[in-house]
């Protein structure tokens, strides 16, 4: 199929540069991109099949070790491992995690684990944009991320009419590459700031401790009388949208929709069982979330760049992602959501596999493009499956190399998005969501192993 | 209808064939603010708004404009617009780095603050050689995302004619690359300098052509970017003086006479034709004096339009018979806020910035680096200053920006906890201070209805004084008479 789709490709542009002689590339994309997805549309319906409604990703920003979680080297030696020397069996024979995920071996059926992830990039900022917008930083061309484009495709000019945004952030944005490229602002997510484990969670705009309730719409009242221009131009389009947002807003900050955010609806139990930290109340939350139909969820989990004393850190940090991330998994699957819910962990690119024992470092970990793990789990993966490998120290592929491409492009499939589809640039042409061949990026393959 | 200059004359007559019938004139309160946030993204001071609205003078609203275009804040609020334009970034796409960022920025600022002829302005950034610290308009050339002649030739053409050569053919694309074709680039000894110099060793890939299809003689001694501008600069340029008036319009009324205003071309006319021809006629006669067309176009009848629409000219979006409405700019907004409380923003750049510092109470207007942002920024669409598309900066508004001057900490804190709303109060009885609220921030005074509504909210809520204005400031904060230019 794949062959085919290039064949076709190519004789396109070829026909085309006959055609035309050299003209603008950006008319040959477009051109080619319209024909090409027609065709798609037709041929492939039953191998396209939209499984996912939602994404809930976790970000591990700064680059989890790949060996202390879900690619272990047991055999590699304490210069390797560390402390963190043993693995696990988990629920699928013949797969075996880190010894600090107890939690997530008992889950290993609802996702699968790639081991071969590869950018060769060792840059925070470059690494996480190659692998949230699958591009080559550099281009001139700041492409959005998976994120902003599922809110394009999905979000509200596209039938979402969710009242809560349609891409959010837990709980602040990344930078500048979490954000929405060419796209603009429309799309850039709502960053819900504060912190979901304190009681309350101060959701910036939405939830506003110490004015009450009837101050709020004692307020409001004084806004309204006080909008003076605004009610002598009732008719001004733009002022009529202004008052629909408005409405909106106050739906969120005074009506039902903004509950969505009070965490201690939950019983203490579900809120012990994802832990009672930022990330574990965090995932409970896009739990949450997702029951309310929101489309893209980023849960931006820091502190993984641990270049000095990484093990201290890991000690805390392993255990409560342990809990959190298999918590996510078991209450998305006894809801039934699993299914449609994809969850997306990994973060720009994992850590040096030879320990840094030497002071100032003491134990620490540097970053690691050459290959690194990410985990996909529900909204139609298949689960319990180990894609590729890395080498005996986890130091280079072995096996089947995957990039950050390959993953976007089979997360685009689950959520029924035409991998070979255009978003809008600001410039008046159309661009791929994923990079055609002439753009030359390097690719593994489609996913078929969990697809 | 008042014909204050040609320009009233030539808009009517362009109504009247129409049949549209045009909005009535504003009142001094709305002129007094629209004027200064047009011409300096800055409201006007208590004193300022008194001074203006107590004049008798009948000359009082060309003597506001005067006193506008010799402001500081003139020039501040039009270098960053160049800025958009220009890319001024330290990094990503664009890669100026830091140190050129804040060479370049002053360099536009101070030819703004100077008036430097436009032609001129135009001339120093394309034909500089030298240290793109002490060269600092040698930074046009760098401010592209690939140092390719095609790149900078698109941003010649984009910036300076208003033309996307993208939709050119590739031959005609080629040919104006060429001019570009010979400029070097090298590395100094000193972080992240670079001399940008004419390369005598190059040699053109084919021959270069003006885009207007004339080909000039270049022997190889001569820096073919100075043959270009030239050219360029022209008085009978049929883009160069074009695009600068049309989108000087455009910033003013909110539209180009030319839609959008960097996309010149054929098949997209001007609505009024002879009103583009009339504003190009006057930038060359005033040789190239930028502040001339600001002039003649608010003094117009046309820009002191009110914003109210009738049923006859509730459709009309292009032929300037009222003042389109637009929200105020993310730096112009948050700026407002700013001073009315009297509070600061706290400012992140996602790169290194070793020479940089950015005082307490620093402007968002006066921020020199695309680079260095805040979240409200972002949130109200500041332009990333990656293209130089005008259209890069987005005034839409969305429910998240609403929900965030009603509701965050950010907006609620300085209402609460700045000291601009004591001052403006602090000692005056109630109605004063109602008073000094609303012409600090809506300009104007509070009519007796508004106040009546909001003397009957403070005392149906037993609010103390104090608690009660800041929710008045927080109400009109929110208003959309504040939010919006109208």
């Amino acid at each position: 199929m794949e062959k085919r789709k290039n064949i076709t490709l190519f004789t396109r542009r070829e026909i085309l540069k006959i055609g035309f002689g050299l003209t603008a590339g950006t008319l040959l994309s477009t051109l080619k991109t319209k024909s090409l997805a027609k065709n798609f549309d037709n041929k492939d319906k039953k191998n396209f099949k939209k499984t996912a409604k939602a994404v809930i990703q976790l970000w591990l920003w700064g680059g989890p070790s790949h060996l202390d979680t879900f690619d272990p080297k047991p055999e590699a030696g304490y210069d390797y491992t560390g402390p963190f020397n043993k693995d696990i069996q988990t629920n699928v024979s013949g797969i075996r995690i880190n010894q600090m995920l107890p939690m997530l071996a008992k889950n290993a059926d609802k996702y699968s684990i790639i081991r071969s992830m590869t950018h060769r990039n060792n840059g925070h900022e470059t690494a996480s944009y190659i692998v949230q917008t699958g591009r080559e930083p550099g281009t001139g061309t700041v492409y959005p991320s998976v994120g902003a484009v599922v809110s394009f495709k999905k979000g509200y000019k596209a039938g979402y009419n969710g009242l809560l945004p349609p891409y959010i952030v837990i709980t602040s944005p990344q930078g500048r590459f979490s954000e929405a490229g060419f796209l603009g602002s429309f799309y850039k997510p709502f960053a819900t700031g504060g912190d979901p484990n304190k009681d309350p969670f101060i959701v910036e705009g939405i939830t506003m401790p110490g004015v009450s309730l009837e101050r709020q719409i004692d307020r409001k009242k004084l806004l309204y009388n006080l909008d003076t221009l605004g009610n002598s131009m009732k008719d001004e389009p733009l002022f009529i949208k202004t008052d629909d947002f408005r409405e909106q807003a106050y739906e969120l900050i005074l009506g039902k929709t903004g509950k969505v955010f009070d965490l201690s609806e939950e019983p203490v139990s579900v809120r012990e069982r994802y832990g009672r930290n930022t990330f574990g109340q965090s995932c409970l939350l896009a739990r949450r979330l997702v029951e309310k139909g929101v489309l893209y969820i980023t849960i931006n989990y820091t502190g993984w760049d641990t270049h000095k004393e990484h093990f201290k850190f890991m000690n805390t940090m392993l255990p409560e992602m342990d809990r959190a991330f298999s918590a996510l998994l078991e209450d998305l699957y006894d809801r039934g959501l699993l299914e449609t819910t994809i969850v997306w962990w990994g973060g720009e690119f994992g850590r040096t596999p030879k320990i840094n024992w030497s002071p100032p470092w003491n134990g620490g970990r540097d970053h690691w493009g050459n290959v690194f793990s990410t985990v996909l789990a529900g909204g139609g993966f298949k689960g319990g499956v180990v894609i590729g490998s890395s080498d005996s120290k986890g130091e280079e592929v072995k096996e089947r190399p995957v990039y950050p491409v390959d993953v976007i492009e089979a997360i685009y499939e689950r959520l029924g998005i035409d991998p070979e589809s255009t978003v809008p640039h600001p410039r008046g042409y159309d661009v791929k969501i994923i990079p055609g061949p002439e753009e030359n990026i390097k690719r593994g393959g489609r996913l078929t192993e969990i697809l | 209808m008042k014909i204050k200059n040609k320009i009233d004359q030539l808009v009517l007559e362009t109504l009247e064939k129409k049949g549209i019938i045009p909005s009535d004139d504003c009142t001094d309160e709305t002129f007094l603010r629209r004027v200064f946030l047009d011409l300096t993204g800055t409201l006007p001071s208590i004193e300022e708004a008194k001074k203006f609205l107590y004049s008798k003078s009948s000359s009082k609203r060309e003597d506001l404009i005067s006193y506008l275009l010799e402001k500081k804040e003139f020039a501040d609020y039009w270098s960053m617009k160049w800025c958009d334009l220009l890319r001024v970034k330290s990094e990503f796409p664009i890669k100026l780095w830091p140190n050129a960022v804040q060479a370049y920025a002053r360099f536009i600022r101070d030819s703004l603050r100077k008036n430097k002829p436009y032609d001129s302005f135009v001339k120093e950034l394309l034909t500089a050689s030298g240290s793109n610290f002490r060269s600092p308009a040698v930074n046009f050339y760098r401010a592209v995302t690939e140092k390719t002649p095609l790149k900078i030739a698109e941003a010649v053409a984009l910036n300076f004619m208003g033309v996307r050569i993208s939709k050119w053919n590739e031959k005609k694309q080629q040919q104006m690359a060429a001019f570009f074709s010979k400029i070097g680039y090298k590395p100094t000894s000193e972080w992240k300098e670079e001399i940008v110099f004419f390369d005598r060793s190059k040699v053109f890939p084919v021959e270069p052509v003006f885009p207007d299809g004339i080909k000039p003689d270049i022997s190889s001694d001569i820096d073919p970017r100075k043959v270009f501008v030239d050219w360029l600069v022209r008085k009978d340029n049929p883009w160069f003086v074009k695009n600068i008036v049309n989108r000087i319009f455009s910033w003013l009324l909110g539209r180009g006479i030319i839609h959008e205003p960097d996309d010149i071309r054929e098949d997209n006319p001007p609505s009024i034709p002879e009103l583009l021809l009339f504003l190009e006629e006057e930038m060359i006669s005033h040789n190239f004096d930028i502040k001339h067309i600001f002039r003649i176009i608010t003094e117009s009848s046309t820009y002191q339009r009110s914003s109210l629409f009738s049923k006859n000219n509730q459709n009309d979006n292009k032929f300037f018979s009222r003042y389109y409405p637009r929200r105020l700019e993310a730096e112009v907004l948050i700026d407002a806020i700013c001073s009315v409380t009297d509070t600061s923003e706290e400012y992140f750049s996602p790169i290194p910035e070793p020479f940089t510092f950015i005082p307490w109470k620093q402007r968002s207007i006066l921020l020199a680096d695309g680079s260095i942002t805040s979240p409200f920024l972002e949130m109200f669409g500041r332009p990333p200053r990656d293209t130089g598309y005008e259209s890069e900066r987005n005034n839409d508004i969305s429910v998240f920006q609403i929900l965030h001057l009603l509701n965050s900490r950010h907006i609620l804190s300085k209402i609460r906890e700045g000291s601009g709303i004591r001052r403006i109060s602090a000692g005056a009885e109630r109605n004063t201070a109602v008073k000094n609220i609303y012409l600090a921030i809506l300009s104007r005074n509070p009519s007796e209805e508004e106040k009546r509504y909001f003397f009957s909210y403070m005392t149906k809520n037993k609010l103390e004084l104090n608690d009660a204005l800041n929710d008045l400031v927080w109400a009109l904060f929110n208003s959309k008479e504040f939010l919006f230019r109208h």
